[in-house]
This record gives structure tokens, C-alpha cells and sequence, in this order.
């Protein structure tokens, strides 16, 4: 079988369906009502550290959850 | 380091002066000669460094800005040249004459129409992008830019590469690739100022002290990501000689026409459309004081955006060697691609929700929203325009370069000069524009420069298309190339006047910018983040 003839065949397929598959999924999990806190804190980053960077530890802004997280890791 | 440092820039030096001797074209002669000149210059620079004391290595609390100081400074400028090309142009369709005899063959129309493409695209709209993207990824990320200095490369490195491709085009150097037409070695340069762009963006990221990449950031990501495998992809050839520019493409015939509009339409959509999304979810929300209308309607929008717009170059090539089925899938995508497109369109406009009072008082907000009114227009003219029927008419008309404009000065050009409008205040510790009546004033006159070009396009475009389809009862055409262009004469220099204006406007926002930085009064505001010496 010719490469191109090969290509064709998957890319028509498997790939197709693996692509469609991921784009309805991305959609579905935009949609999550789960996410719906995430979604909100995640907006509201262009009001955050407008003049410097984060500082740690940081009181106002998201990046105290990370760390705490990754202190639970440690102390885990 | 410095002394690794020293041996490159010496070998560097070296080839470059041989290349000057061996040269086989004048592009490449001055290139070699300016590659020398500039490598010389960075050996002495560096040499005089070693051994003295190294300057303090700038704390990770403040803001890396000093570099988005220059790429606003350098999207301005830039910006003025392509402006000032593309109205020259425009004046030299109307008026052949302006192609002067002493300035063959430099100064024609098809040396300095690539010019003005590569000016506008790439360097205004690319220094743009570079420069907003750096603010932006900092801001969001809550982390000084990773990498160092390599940020100063990126912007240094694309100047060169800005300045080897128009000096280039003049002296004859093309590999005839629209918008893709730098040479090989030019095109290498690129892809390593690219890939190290890409490095210190991701590293900001992956730095990040927020939990979430805003979205902002997934649209400049994607931007970088694709720009890099379209550039790479659509540039594969080999050159004659190393000691020449000239290079011969691998592919070859309607694969070759394929991979470049591929390329092309890409680039207007990851480029112009992407890149300059990015710089919509982060200004317009910052500008109207409130979150972007829907974070979930975004997330879809820049999936369906990326995953759509891939397909969409084949409509370059309707009722061409390419096979129909190729065109049809184009077609189809490019009308697909109406919707994300609005999504994103009304994601923006609704971000003004309560805010809209902003309008009247606000001339910054103002350009926003105008902005995002052309990208709706112009995104719903070319899916329509992609569709055969109306290709068909439309293609090869000035129907497509009145598109293309409306797009580029309505959308990317309006959306960056109000992000410089915003960007300018505060990176130089200012509280706002010196001027707020010269804002309104530059609206106006890129507002009505933008409708001349684009009504006068559309009416010679669809005039220009009926009158080369016109048969008579024997089945004959009835009007001759030479009739269509005689007949345009008055819309050419309607354009022209539209381009005019619209310089007319960047010339004042550049004065404004101006007065803003030397601060013709003092600076009200003080700089809480200033950084050291870069």
C-alpha cells in the first residue's frame, strides 16, 4: 500500500474520531458545573498582580492555595 | 561564559566577512556586511565586559518590562514605516508615475509591496504580539518573565530578522512565498529567535504562581506553537549555494501551492486572529473593569477556533489544480469557522455588560470595542467570500485586498493601538495619555480612513470581477484587463486618501506617546515597580 493511500486511511478514521472525540469532550468539560468556582477564579486573574509578581506567601491571590498544596505534598 | 561568548561572536565575524567576499548577490553581500558589522560590534561589547564587575542580577519581585518598553516603542515605529509603504503604494496603482526611473529597480511597486505586507504583519502586528504577550504572561502567571536576558534576544533578534527581510526584498532577495518571502537564511534565523520566544513564554508559565493559565495565555501559546510549525514547514528548501540567497523550494506544483496557503491562511489565523485574541481577553477586561462576559464561552471558542481554522486554507485555491474535494473541505470549514468566530466576537462585546456608560467618556474602550466590530465584520466577509460561488467573482479582485484591510487595519491595527494606549501610561509610570483629544482624534481618522478603503475596495473589486466575467451575444469577453484597470482610477485614489488618514492617525498617537514618555509635565504617578538597569 502506498504511503499516501496509508496516511489517508488512519487520518480518515482513527485520527478523525480521536479528534472529534477530544473536541466534544474539551466542550463538555467547559460546561462542567463542577468547574464553575475554578472557572470564576480563573476570570478574575487580569486583576490580580498588576504591579509585582506574586509575592510568597501571597494573602490575596490564588497562588496560596498552590502552595499550601504543595506543602501538603511534602508533609505527606 | 564570556569567553565562549567571544569565540562564537569572532567565528560568527569571520563567516559573515567571507560571505561579504564570496557573495554571490548584492542581498547577500549587504546582508554578510550588516551580520559582520553586527557581530563585531557584540565582540567589542563583550570584550570590554570581561573581567569587570557583573551587574547585580535583578530581583524575582519585580516586573521583566524593560523589554516591553521597547517592543511597544518598536510597534510604533514599525507600524509608522508599513503605514507610510502602504499608502506610498497605494498612490503608485493610481499614479504609475511614482514608480520612478531613478529608483529602479529598488523603489517598484513589486519590491515594495512584500515591504509593506512583512512591515505591517510582522513587525508591527509581530512586535505587537511579542511585546503584549510578555506583559501579559507576567501579569497573569504572577512571576517575573523566565529566562533572563534571553527576553532581550527574542526582541533583538526579531529586529534583525525585520530588518534582514526588508532590506531583502529591496535588493532582490524572494523566495516568492506570499507573506513567507524571506530567504532561507533568514528563514533559520527566525525559527531560532522563535523557538527561544517560545521557551521563555513557557517557562513563565510553568513558573506560574497561579493555579489556572488564563485564557489569554492559551490563545498567545497557540499563536507561538503554530507560527513555528507553519514557518518551518511552509520554508522547506535548499539552498543553492551557502554563499547565496537564492534556494530552490522541496515541494513542487499544486503541493507547493497547498503547504503555502496552507501557511498563509494559518497565519492570518493564528497570526492575526490568535495572537491578537490573546491580547483581547486580557486588555478589554482590564480596560472595562469587569471579567470577561462568559470564561466558559472562551474555552470553547479558542478549542473551536484552533481546531477549525487548520482546514481552512484550501479556499485560496478555488477552481485550481487542487482537487475539488480539497476546496470543498476549506469551504465548508471557513463557514464553520463564522460561529467560534462570533462566539468570540460577542464574548468580547458583552465583556462591556454594565459598562457600556464607559463608551461616551472612554476613548481607549472605545477602540476596543471598534475593533472587535471590524474582527465580526470581517469575519463574517470571508467565510462568505470562501464560499465557490462567490469566489468565483471575488478572487483575484481588489474585493479580497479591501477584506484583508478591513481586517487588518479595523481589527489588529485598531486593537493595538489601544493596547498601546493602555500600555504606554503604565510602563512608564504615567496616569494616563498625554492627551486624551488626540485619542479621539487618532479614532476618528483610522475610523474613516478604515471606510474609505474599505467601501472603495468593495465597489472596484465587485466592479472589477463583473466587468472580466462580461460576455457578449458571440460568447466574446467585452472589456480588456487594460478597460478594468482605467476603470478603478477613481477608487484607487479614494484608497489612497483612506490610507492617508489612517497614517495621519498613528502620527498622532506617535506624537502622544511621546509627550506621554518624555513627560512634558511631570509624571504624576510614581513607578512602584522600577526595575534596574536592563
Amino acid at each position: 500500500m502506498e504511503t499516501y493511500t496509508l496516511l489517508r486511511e488512519i487520518a480518515d478514521s482513527w485520527v478523525l474520531l480521536a479528534m472529534f472525540i477530544f473536541f466534544v469532550s474539551v466542550g463538555i468539560w467547559a460546561c462542567l458545573p463542577s468547574q464553575n468556582k475554578a472557572r470564576a477564579d480563573a476570570s478574575m486573574i487580569p486583576f490580580r498582580n498588576e504591579d509585582q509578581p506574586c509575592p510568597n506567601p501571597c494573602d490575596t491571590c490564588s497562588c496560596k492555595t498552590v502552595v499550601t498544596q504543595l506543602k501538603g505534598q511534602i508533609d505527606a | 561564559m564570556n569567553y565562549v561568548k567571544l569565540v562564537l561572536l569572532g567565528l560568527v565575524t569571520l563567516i559573515a566577512a567571507m560571505g561579504a567576499n564570496y557573495a554571490r548577490d548584492l542581498a547577500y553581500q549587504v546582508h554578510a556586511l550588516l551580520i559582520t558589522a553586527i557581530a563585531f560590534g557584540m565582540f567589542i561589547w563583550v570584550l570590554r565586559q570581561i573581567d569587570e564587575p557583573q551587574p547585580a542580577v535583578p530581583p524575582q519581585n519585580t516586573y521583566f518590562d524593560g523589554v516591553v518598553r521597547a517592543g511597544v516603542i518598536a510597534t510604533a515605529f514599525w507600524g509608522m514605516a508599513g503605514f507610510l509603504v502602504g499608502t506610498f503604494i497605494a498612490f503608485q496603482l493610481a499614479f504609475p508615475e511614482l514608480n520612478f526611473d531613478w529608483g529602479q529597480p529598488f523603489t517598484n511597486f513589486g519590491r515594495l509591496r512584500p515591504l509593506h505586507t512583512s512591515a505591517v504583519i510582522f513587525a508591527f502586528g509581530g512586535n505587537a504580539l511579542i511585546a503584549t504577550s510578555f506583559y501579559v504572561v507576567q501579569r497573569t502567571s504572577g512571576v517575573r518573565l523566565w529566562g533572563g536576558n534571553a527576553a532581550w534576544f527574542v526582541f533583538w533578534g526579531y529586529q534583525l530578522f525585520i530588518v534582514l527581510a526588508a532590506t531583502g526584498y529591496l535588493l532582490g532577495a524572494t523566495q516568492s512565498k506570499e507573506y513567507a518571502e524571506p530567504e532561507w537564511y533568514v528563514d533559520i534565523w527566525l525559527t531560532i529567535v522563535w523557538l527561544s520566544y517560545l521557551a521563555v513564554y513557557l517557562g513563565t508559565i510553568v513558573r506560574r504562581k497561579e493555579r489556572h493559565i488564563y485564557v489569554a495565555n492559551w490563545f498567545y501559546l497557540s499563536f507561538i506553537i503554530t507560527v513555528a510549525m507553519l514557518h518551518v514547514i511552509n520554508n522547506m528548501s535548499i539552498p543553492v549555494s551557502f554563499w547565496g540567497s537564492k534556494s530552490v523550494q522541496v515541494f513542487s506544483g499544486v503541493q507547493d501551492a497547498m503547504t503555502q496557503w496552507w501557511y498563509g491562511h494559518n497565519a492570518v489565523g493564528f497570526f492575526l486572529t490568535a495572537g491578537f485574541l490573546g491580547m483581547m481577553y486580557y486588555f478589554v477586561p482590564k480596560q472595562a473593569g469587569r471579567p470577561v462576559y462568559s470564561y466558559k464561552l472562551s474555552i470553547i471558542h479558542f478549542w473551536a477556533l484552533i481546531f477549525l481554522y487548520i482546514w481552512a486554507g484550501p479556499h485560496h485555491l478555488h477552481y485550481t489544480a487542487l482537487p475539488d474535494w480539497a476546496s470543498t473541505l476549506g469551504m465548508v470549514f471557513s463557514i464553520i469557522l463564522w460561529m467560534p468566530s462570533w462566539g468570540g466576537m460577542i464574548n468580547g462585546l458583552m465583556t462591556l455588560q454594565g459598562a457600556w456608560d464607559k463608551l461616551r467618556t472612554d476613548p481607549i474602550l472605545r477602540m476596543f470595542v471598534l475593533s472587535l466590530g471590524f474582527y465580526g465584520m470581517s469575519t463574517f466577509e470571508g467565510p462568505m467570500m470562501s464560499i465557490r460561488a462567490v469566489n468565483s467573482l471575488s478572487h483575484y479582485t481588489d474585493w479580497t485586498i479591501g477584506h484583508v484591510h478591513s481586517g487588518a487595519l479595523g481589527w489588529n491595527g485598531m486593537i493595538t493601538f489601544a493596547c498601546i494606549y493602555f500600555l504606554t501610561p503604565k510602563l512608564w509610570g504615567r496616569k494616563q495619555m498625554h492627551s486624551m483629544a488626540a485619542i479621539n482624534w487618532h479614532f476618528w481618522l483610522a475610523t474613516l480612513g478604515i471606510v474609505l478603503y474599505a467601501a472603495s475596495m468593495w465597489v472596484t473589486g465587485i466592479m472589477e470581477g463583473l466587468m472580466w466575467r462580461e460576455v457578449d451575444d458571440q460568447g466574446f469577453l467585452v472589456n480588456s484587463f487594460a478597460d478594468t484597470v482605467s476603470a478603478k482610477f477613481p477608487m484607487y485614489v479614494v484608497r489612497g486618501l483612506g490610507g492617508v488618514l489612517f497614517l495621519g492617525g498613528a502620527g498622532i498617537m506617535c506624537w502622544n506617546m511621546w509627550m506621554t514618555i518624555r513627560g512634558a509635565s511631570p509624571a504624576t504617578a510614581t513607578l512602584p515597580h522600577a526595575t534596574p538597569a536592563e
